[in-house]
């Protein structure tokens, strides 16, 4: 069976024949199979905030393929690149990037509302999500009235909603203390044991030292290694 | 529920969120369209009124022109006018002007003599010397109701009281506001006018088509008269109304320049809060064409709300109000009238005219700015 | 000029549609001459995303166009009262010669400016956007012509002298003169009767072939079907809809229907007509576009919507045109 994640020689050039060009990502090969979990390390500006986006179909690389599943995606017009993110890809990022005066409920809807759902469709995912994130009480407070751990919850209910097969983390453990961190790590690890795919982009020992990374790759100047 | 819906859901809940930067826009907004529904109102009003008015005039009036004004017409010219073929009635009429120094407003007389009851009319018409009938404006003016008494002096400087036996009602009160019937023989005595003499002809004329080869045989028989129309003056009417309209609406585009500005500078310059609600929209799965249809709402929420406020703000003001800041402006001729009230009358086509005239420059203001902020880069909160 | 709130609503409102859509075919241009769907690169990605702001700005100002339509007519009934002679809106249009051209340079706009817009939307929805250079050479056709309609307009309006004595509809829809107006009013009404419904028939019947069978051939006849309605509909209704509409033997006028006195009944039996043909032409249309697998998928997929919006239309439309034929008390046939 292909791998879930496989992308051939992904460059991503920002700004290119100008002054500032950025060469971000060089010609990087690997791939990811459906239930892995996979993290992608190394310092800040290093690309992995690059890839992660390249992979998670919010933008496209300036060469190279990309398969997601069965799909080529990396000549995708925009619409469909929105389309494969909102129905494959669940994103918890660096800033949990809520909207902090709408309710935790309206939070969780919003990547449904483009897609053609029955309202009653919509509300049972939710339930779901909530149910599953202990979140259920809280559905009609705003964002901004909870606690930091219930705002990490909310943000990956929202990840959660539109039933995607690959979690992409952006250092998700950079603004949490130690027991939010672990806390986190024990939904992601519940995620994998339902057949996630997650990929990881982290400079945090505690998140790829974690039992539930199968691999790890690190990146440095745009260009990706396999991990010792 | 289809997506269409939900993200209308979602932009009128984001736009409650932020009520102070809509409420700006929403007040200058509804200022706008109601200042011109205000204009357009007024004169769509005023011509309903003048077309009543003319309504129950007659189809040609034949005026005696001496030295280039009006003056007063031998009755036999009545009866050559008569003798016409397609001719009906001809019925000479004894009016005039008065003004009353007291309370600073003027009144038309006219005389009557035959039988008939008017409509809209409460009480009866006056039948012997002493009496009259008003209009609703004057009866306002001097605070009286039927069976009181109306003081006049005459042009012998003779005050003379006459009991109100019938008054006017509101409706097509552009008629009879200012209005005060007496009989026709108390008229000539008040004004001193020579039994001989009317003020003007009343001519029935069968076919409506004839009306202009009419006046044209008048004016060879009789070439010190004047014959004019109702199709003439109902059309002078509209011609005149939709000038000082325009007129209006032209000084009024400069403020719609600046409401448009204004509508630009809102659109362009969101807040960094803004812009990373979009972002995040975008990153969360959201499409381009989704977050265009997110500002479209807006703005059909916004454009709809101040369209539907500033359209009752301007229907009070005219129709409740008696267009106090505009009237003046528009009536121009009628300052020295008692106030009347008008009758409201609204259609379809000014309301279309006032949304070509608002909407329209608010939509284009806003379409680019929203497709800069639509067009934001997914990935622009990963990288932030 | 004269200066109405109307006039000056439709001026302001054309000019800023004509302004939009100079920008639009502007970057229309920008984005043909530089197209390349095979690209990943970020100018592509400026492109595509202009593309967006094109179809906005284009749908936006198409819609003003469709309406300005309804707006033309309403001013035209407006200012009637302008001209002495002129009872209707047809008084006015006669009032100088390029009235009558700019009512038809409006029905045209609303036709072509509507397929546009749906042919936009079908290759929106397709992932490599086959209709991009059609599309894009259709907008900077149809620009001129919007500016066509604009100048037209200007010089109609700029042109209205009120003092002239016009003839209204009743002159002009009056049997014996030899306008080709008056030849429409004094058609034979059964005859005319007969073609329309042959027309309104022959339609239908087309249209329940589309939706059951997949031929090219009953896409096309019903593109000629829809043609044919449309310009039978227009003779019907001066010859003998208007009639019964009216319950008056001599009243052809087309536009008094949309008067208040008439129950607004002009709009739906119009709205019909119009959106009925539109929908006919469509599926005809989709046929002549390129025939990439993606766009064939689509064209599947939206086309039985539109038959299905030809059919509703031109029903409500046959009803209205019937319901007074069959049930109202004034009998024309007899005559």
């Amino acid at each position: 069976m292909a791998a879930l994640i496989q992308a051939h020689t992904l460059s991503k050039i920002y700004n290119r024949h100008q002054a500032d060009e950025v060469r971000a990502l060089s010609e990087v090969t690997f791939s990811v199979e459906a239930g892995e979990a996979v993290v992608l390390q190394g310092p800040s500006g290093s690309g992995k905030t690059s890839l992660l986006s390249l992979i998670g179909c919010m933008t496209r690389p300036t060469s190279g393929q990309l398969r997601i599943g069965e799909k080529e995606v990396s000549r995708l017009p925009e619409p469909f690149l929105a389309r494969v993110r909102r129905e494959t890809f669940g994103f918890i990022f660096q800033q949990l990037n809520l909207l902090r005066d709408l309710s935790v409920l309206d939070n969780i809807l919003l990547p449904l509302y483009p897609a053609d759902l029955k309202t009653a469709e919509m509300h049972s995912r939710a339930e779901r999500v909530l149910e599953q994130l202990n979140l259920l009480e809280k559905q009609r407070m705003k964002v901004a009235q909870l606690s930091g751990g219930e705002q990490q919850r909310v943000a990956i209910a929202r990840a959660l909603i539109n039933q995607p097969e690959i979690i992409i983390a952006d250092e998700p453990t950079a603004h949490l203390d130690s027991t939010l961190s672990k806390e986190l790590l024990v939904i992601l690890e519940h995620l994998k044991k339902d057949g996630k795919t997650i990929v990881f982009a982290t400079h945090d020992p505690y998140v790829y030292q974690h039992r539930l990374v199968d691999r790890r790759f690190s990146m440095h100047d745009g260009v990706l290694r396999k991990a010792e | 529920m289809s997506a269409r819906l939900k993200i209308l859901e979602h932009a009128l809940a984001s736009m409650a969120r932020r009520k102070q930067k809509n409420f700006a826009i929403i007040a200058v907004y509804t200022l706008t369209v109601a200042t011109l529904a205000s204009i357009l109102f007024l004169t769509q009003a005023l011509r309903n009124e003048a077309a009543n008015v003319l309504l129950g005039a007659p189809d040609l009036v034949v005026q005696r022109l001496l030295a280039g004004h009006h003056d007063l017409i031998p009755k036999q010219y009545a009866e050559q006018i008569a003798k016409l073929p397609g001719v009906g009635k001809v019925t000479p009429r004894v009016w005039g002007y008065y003004y009353d120094s007291l309370k600073k407003v003027n009144f038309t007389l006219l005389g009557v003599n035959d039988a008939s009851e008017p409509p809209l009319l409460a009480g009866h018409l006056p039948t012997s010397g002493r009496q009259c009938a008003l209009g609703r404006g004057i009866a306002d003016t001097y605070g009286v109701e039927i069976g009181d008494s109306l003081v006049l002096v005459d042009s012998k400087n003779r005050t003379l009281l006459y009991e109100i036996t019938g008054l006017f009602s509101h409706q097509s009160s552009l008629l009879t506001n200012d209005l005060i019937l007496l009989p026709e023989a108390e008229l000539r005595r008040f004004f001193a006018l020579p039994d001989s003499q009317a003020s003007d002809l009343a001519v029935q004329v069968y076919n409506e088509q004839e009306v202009s080869t009419l006046a044209k045989k008048i004016k060879h028989q009789l070439p010190d008269t004047r014959p004019i129309g109702k199709m003439e003056i109902l059309h002078t009417y509209d011609t005149v109304f939709n000038w000082r309209s325009g007129i209006m609406l032209t000084i009024f585009s400069s403020a719609l320049i600046a409401f448009c500005i204004l509508a630009w500078d809102k659109a362009t310059g969101i807040s960094a809060e803004e812009k990373r609600e979009i972002g995040i929209l975008k990153a969360i799965g959201w499409e381009t064409s989704d977050v265009l249809l997110l500002k479209f709402w807006e703005g059909l929420a916004v454009s709809l709300s101040s369209f539907l406020l500033g359209t009752i703000i301007a229907y009070l003001h005219i129709f409740f109000f008696g267009a106090g800041v505009l009237g003046p402006v528009i009536q121009g001729w009628s300052v020295l009238f008692p106030k009347f009230d008008l009758t409201p009358a609204i259609d379809l086509y000014q309301i279309f005219a006032l949304a070509g005239l608002t909407i329209i420059p608010y939509i284009a203001c806003t379409v680019i700015p929203s497709w800069k902020n639509a067009v934001t880069d997914p990935d622009s909160v990963m990288r932030s | 000029m004269l200066l109405n709130p109307g006039i000056l609503a439709l001026l302001l409102g054309c000019s800023l549609a004509f302004a939009m859509l100079l920008y639009a075919a502007w970057l229309g241009l920008r984005i043909l001459s530089r197209w390349d769907p095979q690209s990943s690169s970020e100018a592509q990605l400026q492109l595509e995303r202009r593309t967006y702001l094109v179809s906005t700005l284009t749908n936006y100002a198409f819609s003003f166009e469709i309406l300005s339509g309804l707006l033309f007519i309403f001013t035209l009934e407006d200012i009637h009262s302008l001209f002495i002679g002129a009872m209707c809106a047809t008084g006015t249009l006669n009032a100088n010669q390029i009235g009558w051209l700019v009512l038809l340079i409006k029905i045209v706009l609303f036709f072509t400016a509507a397929i546009w817009v749906h042919f936009n939307r079908l290759d929106q929805r397709t992932e490599d956007t086959p209709l991009v250079r059609p599309k894009y050479l259709g907008l900077l056709l149809l620009t001129p012509l919007v500016g066509l309609d604009l100048l037209l307009q200007y010089s109609y309006f700029t042109g209205l002298q009120p003092e002239i004595i016009t003839s209204c509809c009743g002159s002009l829809f009056t049997l014996g003169s030899d306008s080709v107006a008056s030849e429409l009013a004094g058609l034979p009404v059964e005859p005319t009767m007969l073609t329309f419904f042959l027309a309104a028939g022959i339609f239908l019947i087309l249209l329940v072939l589309c939706l059951s069978s997949k031929l090219a051939l009953f896409r096309y006849l019903l593109f000629v079907a829809s043609l044919g309605l449309f310009f039978v509909s227009l003779a019907a209704i001066v010859s003998f809809i208007s009639l019964y509409i009216y319950q008056m033997p001599t009243h052809h006028c087309p536009f008094d229907m949309l008067q208040a006195n008439y129950g607004f009944i002009g709009y739906p039996l119009y709205g019909g007509l119009f959106i009925g043909c539109l929908y006919g032409l469509l599926p005809g249309l989709a046929q002549l576009l390129p025939k990439t697998l993606s766009l064939h998928i689509e064209i599947e997929k939206t086309e039985r919507r539109w038959l299905l919006r030809a059919f509703f239309a031109i029903v409500i439309f046959l009803l209205i045109v019937a319901g007074p034929i069959l049930l109202g008390p004034f009998i024309l046939l007899s005559y």
